[in-house]
């Protein structure tokens, strides 16, 4: 049943153009991106020969690039989930779920598998890109998907974080800018704070995926992002039995 | 899957449902047998929609008890669901998706296995008239058609309980038939709820009537029975060359005559005599040329007001008794009143 509702989120997500323009638009600034890092480490390679333990083609490429993808999720995400259940919501086709033989965690949970499976289609490009690189370099493998895997847990966070704010109202747009405004403060809350203790630090999703850039597998960075994905899918689907008790 | 009661498809018990302060459906219980139409009838906003929710599940009622098909719907959801098709009010359509893929993912939806669903899909597009659009975005059919496919969805996985909330709203009158011959022939297998404000519906293709209003069942018998409803008995009489009113008026058994049109009369009688047969005598001695005469029929119309009416009437009456529940009058009079002066400006 999960598969289902996410194979139907899928189809839903690739019927439509402007989905395929946001692709296209992404995978432009990726590689732009990818470019112009690439272009300065060249630059600066017969200087970086000279120093002792230099950072490699890795540290110096796709650390920053992934860096990148982070902040840009940050932003898109809410744009792909706002409609997740708002517009299921303001079309009436929530009651299609509802009335079917399906519990609210499975809804919840095939929209969330879903639009990961979209988010990982959206980044896949990415360390196939790096691994051009191979071509000329070696490459830093361990750094490299750790940086991936700390990617797919942020934007595990940042839909479980969508999902519910678009399972709290019936505008795609409010849910959007709910979930934007959210995300921008907890961003914001944690470079704004200059103490370094400071409890902001830890609350923000992209602070704890620092770790993870670096190459540095934290358990407890792990568990923080599985823990905030779960609180905001279990709320979610409590949002959605409330839609039976409260109509 | 327990089937242990295959004749009895749905028992609602004493359903009730508040939102906020208002209650707006007060102790409502429905039976439903296999191959039964229901038709649910009610002004707008008499909690019609409301049921139906509560009885797909997708609405928990305050009190009360639902089983589909011997299973209980609010303590095994899942498996009570498995057995309704339900089709809300506005078609739970996504508009992206093609009608076969659509329907795909309904009978899914619905547990059906995939091997099962192409053989369903055919049955359910052909029933439904809509197997040469079957290609197409559901975006880019007509409001008829879309509505066609909201009744395929709700059928696809040929459900015990198929529930339909004014299924043929916005069809033109040639779809109305159709539709209205698809639930007629669907109510011989399954059972149907449906829920409508024309009455005409109703009599065409409804075996039972339950009508509704304020949230409370006021009425419920045989769409046949209720008919008879407050009959009336009488005729309409044209004649080319009509004698004056009196003459008609002493025939016997007449009670009332009312003249409609220069030649066209409406004539009441007591029930035990007709005097049709007097009538036509007196015709053909007079010559006063009898083109037409007609047996005037109870309208369901006539009936459904005449019920909503006499609970209206009374409602009015226990007004003290029932403070929550105040009649219409006071707000309709006062909103008359508005529109009266606006227009007079």
């Amino acid at each position: 049943m999960i598969r289902l509702l996410a194979l139907r989120e899928l189809r839903s997500l690739f019927s439509m153009p402007s989905t395929w323009f946001v692709l296209a638009v992404l995978q432009f600034i990726f590689a732009w991106f990818f470019l112009a890092r690439l272009d300065a480490f060249l630059e600066l390679q017969p200087q970086l020969s000279q120093v002792a333990n230099a950072p490699g083609a890795t540290a110096s490429i796709a650390a920053p690039l992934f860096n990148v993808i982070a902040l840009l999720l940050m932003m898109l995400v809410p744009m792909f989930t706002m409609r997740l259940i708002a517009e299921e919501r303001r079309n009436q086709t929530l009651t299609l779920l509802l009335s079917s033989p399906l519990s609210s965690a499975q809804i919840v949970l095939g929209k969330f598998a879903g639009l990961m499976l979209f988010l990982m289609v959206l980044m896949a490009t990415t360390p196939v890109m790096l691994y051009t690189l191979q071509l000329g370099t070696p490459l830093d493998n361990g750094l490299l998907w750790s940086n991936v895997l700390g990617l797919v847990l942020l934007g595990a966070c940042y839909a479980a974080l969508g999902l519910y704010i678009s399972a709290l109202t019936s505008q795609p747009i409010i849910a959007a800018i709910g979930a934007l405004a959210v995300l921008l403060g907890l961003w914001l809350a944690d470079i704004g704070s200059s103490a370094p203790d400071s409890p902001w630090h830890q609350l923000s999703p992209l602070n704890h995926f620092q770790n993870f850039n670096y190459g540095l597998l934290d358990s407890g960075d792990a568990a923080y992002f599985v823990l905030f994905s779960t609180v905001f899918l279990l709320l979610a689907m409590k949002r959605l039995n409330n839609n039976r008790v409260y109509g | 899957m327990p089937n242990a009661t295959p004749d009895l498809t749905l028992t609602a018990r004493k359903l009730m449902r508040r939102f906020g302060n208002q209650t707006v459906i007060h102790d409502v219980s429905l039976r439903l047998k296999r191959g039964e139409v229901l038709g649910l009838l009610g002004h707008n906003g008499a909690g019609k929609s409301t049921t139906m929710q509560m009885l797909t599940g997708c609405l928990l009622p305050d009190s009360g008890t639902i089983e589909i098909c011997g299973i209980d719907l609010l303590r095994h959801p899942t498996r009570a669901k498995a057995h309704i098709g339900y089709l809300p009010e506005t078609p739970p359509l996504y508009r992206e998706l093609t009608v076969r893929d659509y329907l795909v993912f309904a009978a899914r939806l619905r547990g059906m296995k995939s091997a099962d669903v192409p053989v369903a899909m055919a049955l359910a597009l052909q029933r439904c008239g809509l197997t040469d659009k079957s290609k197409k975005l559901i975006g880019t059919l007509s409001k008829g058609y879309q509505q066609r496919v909201g009744i395929a969805q709700a059928i696809i996985h040929q459900p015990a309980v198929i529930i339909l909330d004014e299924p043929t709203v916005g069809l033109d009158p040639t779809q109305i038939r159709e539709i209205r011959t698809l639930i007629r022939e669907l109510g011989n297998r399954h059972s149907v709820i449906l829920s409508t404000h024309l009455l005409g519906e109703v009599e065409s293709i409804c075996d039972r009537v339950e009508i509704m209003q304020h949230g409370k069942l006021i009425y419920g018998d045989t769409s046949a029975r209720m008919q008879q409803y407050g009959q009336v008995s009488g005729f309409t009489v044209s004649l080319r060359n009509p004698p004056a009113l009196s003459a008609l008026q002493g025939i016997i058994g007449v009670t009332r005559v009312e003249q409609l049109t220069a030649n066209q009369f409406r004539v009441l009688h007591s029930t035990e005599q007709n005097p049709s047969a007097e009538l036509l005598t007196l015709a053909a001695q007079h010559g006063w040329q009898l083109e037409q005469l007609t047996p005037l029929q109870a309208r369901l119309e006539d009936v459904f007001v005449k019920i909503t009416d006499e609970e209206t009437m009374n409602t009015q009456n226990n007004v003290q008794a029932h403070p929550s529940t105040p009649p219409l009058a006071p707000g309709e009079v006062a909103g008359a009143g508005r529109t009266t002066e606006g227009e007079i400006k």
